[in-house]
């Protein structure tokens, strides 16, 4: 079984995001990118699978300019086979990212699909149910633990309500949440043998893709902010405190 | 007859607090009409219909919705969306599963954890773990789907007439690809931690699983839900729903107690709606407490059977 996991470049966990002075978008000059830490997760969960001899192959398919190479190659040097980008430079909703990777699917016939539940940039958490419901297969969202068993998948499921577990039948697409593995760490020589992977590089306009309306995101503020209120010494003055504003 | 269609979320016999607060928010549009998938949603249907602002509530009664499977209701959601300009659900695990696959059998642009709807084109979200907020305009589509931000809304409260409840059957294809195995929920007789007036939560500085419960005993003595950060939950002390941030539930109750936390921005980001943040934290350069609306620097062991002892009820 082929196993596609899908990786998106963007601006590092730790760095502090910045508007830029037109407030039409971010400061992404200078600033560091990495692989959205959710695909890592599915990078790691593709590997597993492949250890563990359920998977014969690991894809690592990304969309973006030509630069998310870089994240790429990181998923290679993890451990995946080969790699695709989809490059594409125009702005691009999940109901597009989800097309382009149908696109992919239909190409490589894998058994499985595995992407982060959301982005760390835009956090719309769309991509791999949409995906799901255009290839017309199960989705397996939040995922904290995954077991194949032959033709099924048996997923559990970070929800509100607690752990839920459901059967899906194969191919299917997972989406990862935080607890369902740790990543490795990539080692020197494996960055090095990842040069020397495949990295194939398809330009989206070559997919003949639906035609998708744009979505105008503009006016990129601020968010309200909390004031820090007072500090008290004691848990008397506290109750005090709470009583003036009539919260007791 | 109403143009938004809100998706009820329940769990077979009440209907979640998370469906009054998305029907607040999509209020700017005028009525909604609430759409309850279920085996039997007699019970789920009179609340939603109690709701002021809400048109109609179409009940779709049917084994195949005991378990709301997103691969289920997303076709059924698309076979009853044609008068409809807007298909809303909260943003809730529930929706934030179940939104993308039915915008997808739409061909339709989702909008993602909707803080504000100017108008059924227009709306605010956050992004960036909400350090930066957004304006998305979709006037390119005729339709569109939206979760809603539930922690930005009050619940909305009961009307004073009743609206209709409309049996309502729909013709879709659904799949036997997925399948409801089991569900773990925590036994708890708290209350429900996206519902609670009142939260107390526990960080890395409680220490261990063990410790916890000194968290435990603070929230039953005050009838609080019980929260915690991403540290705790990775530590073990915890269970994972009980997480709280950019990655686990928003959250907005009256009254946050945070014991033991840090405060790093992606736990403030799922606690910024709350009305008043009370931080109990031993560093008193803790960056929670440059949020909280009033600090305790001191040993969180010391301070919280206190402050249990002071305001329990």
């Amino acid at each position: 079984m082929k196993i596609i996991a899908c990786v998106k470049r963007v601006i590092d966990y730790n760095v502090r995001v910045q508007i830029n002075r037109d407030g039409d978008g971010v400061v992404t000059d200078g600033v560091k990118m990495s692989m959205n830490p959710f695909d890592e997760i599915a990078v790691e969960e593709g590997l597993r699978l492949k250890e563990k001899g359920v998977a014969t192959e690991l894809i690592a398919v990304s969309i973006g300019g030509s630069e998310s190479q870089q994240q790429l190659r990181t998923a290679l040097a993890m451990g995946a086979d080969r790699a695709i980008l989809v490059e594409n430079d125009a702005p691009l909703i999940p109901l597009g990212a989800a097309h382009i990777l149908l696109r992919i699917i239909e190409k490589e016939q894998p058994g499985l699909v595995i992407l982060g539940k959301q982005a760390i940039d835009d956090d719309r958490n769309q991509t791999g149910q949409m995906l799901a419901a255009l290839w017309g297969r199960p989705q397996a969202t939040f995922a904290s633990a995954l077991e194949i068993n032959g033709e099924k998948a048996s997923v559990t499921r970070e929800i509100d309500a607690g752990m839920e577990t459901i059967e899906v039948d194969l191919p299917a697409v997972v989406t990862t949440d935080l607890r369902l593995n740790e990543p490795r760490f990539v080692k020197m020589p494996d960055i090095m043998k990842a040069k020397r992977k495949t990295l194939d590089v398809i330009a989206a306009a070559s997919l003949d893709l639906p035609s998708i309306p744009n979505v105008v995101t503009s006016n990129f503020s601020p968010p309200p902010t909390r004031e820090a209120g007072i500090k008290v010494e004691s848990v008397e003055q506290l109750v005090d405190v709470m009583k003036t504003r009539g919260l007791i | 007859m109403s143009t938004t269609l809100l998706v009820a979320e329940h769990d077979g016999a009440q209907l979640n607090q998370s469906t009054a607060r998305a029907l607040t928010g999509l209020a700017p549009l005028g009525d909604v009409d609430i759409i309850v998938f279920a085996e039997n949603g007699s019970a789920v249907c009179a609340e939603a219909a109690a709701l002021a602002g809400v048109g109609q509530v179409l009940q779709v009664d049917s084994p195949d919705n005991s378990h709301q499977l997103a691969a289920v209701v997303a076709p059924q959601i698309a076979a009853i969306a044609a008068p409809y300009s807007v298909i809303a659900m909260p943003s809730t695990t529930f929706g934030k599963d179940l939104a993308p696959r039915a915008a997808a059998l739409l061909g339709v642009h989702q909008v993602s954890d909707v803080m504000e709807a100017i108008d059924a084109k227009n709306f605010r979200r956050p992004i960036y773990a909400g350090n930066v907020i957004v304006h998305e305009n979709v006037e390119a589509f005729d339709k569109v789907v939206l979760t809603m931000r539930t922690a930005s809304f009050q619940a909305a409260v009961a009307g004073s007439d009743a609206a209709p409840i409309v049996p309502t059957e729909t013709t879709a294809d659904l799949p036997d690809h997925t399948r409801f195995v089991k569900l773990e929920a925590q036994a708890s007789e708290r209350p429900d931690l996206q519902g609670a007036a009142w939260v107390v939560a526990g960080g890395r500085g409680v220490g261990s699983e063990e410790n916890f419960a000194v968290i435990y005993d603070l929230a039953d003595k005050l009838g609080a839900g019980c929260g915690a950060s991403r540290a705790a939950v990775d530590a073990g002390y915890c269970p994972n729903d009980m997480q709280v941030g950019q990655t686990g539930k928003i959250i907005a109750p009256d009254v946050y107690i945070a014991l033991g936390i840090s405060g790093a921005i992606q736990h403030i980001t799922g606690i910024k709606d709350a009305g008043t943040i009370i931080a109990v934290n031993k560093d008193e350069e803790a960056p929670i407490f440059d949020v909280a609306d009033i600090g305790i620097v001191g040993d969180l062991f010391d301070l919280a059977p206190r402050i249990g002892a002071a305001l329990g009820k």
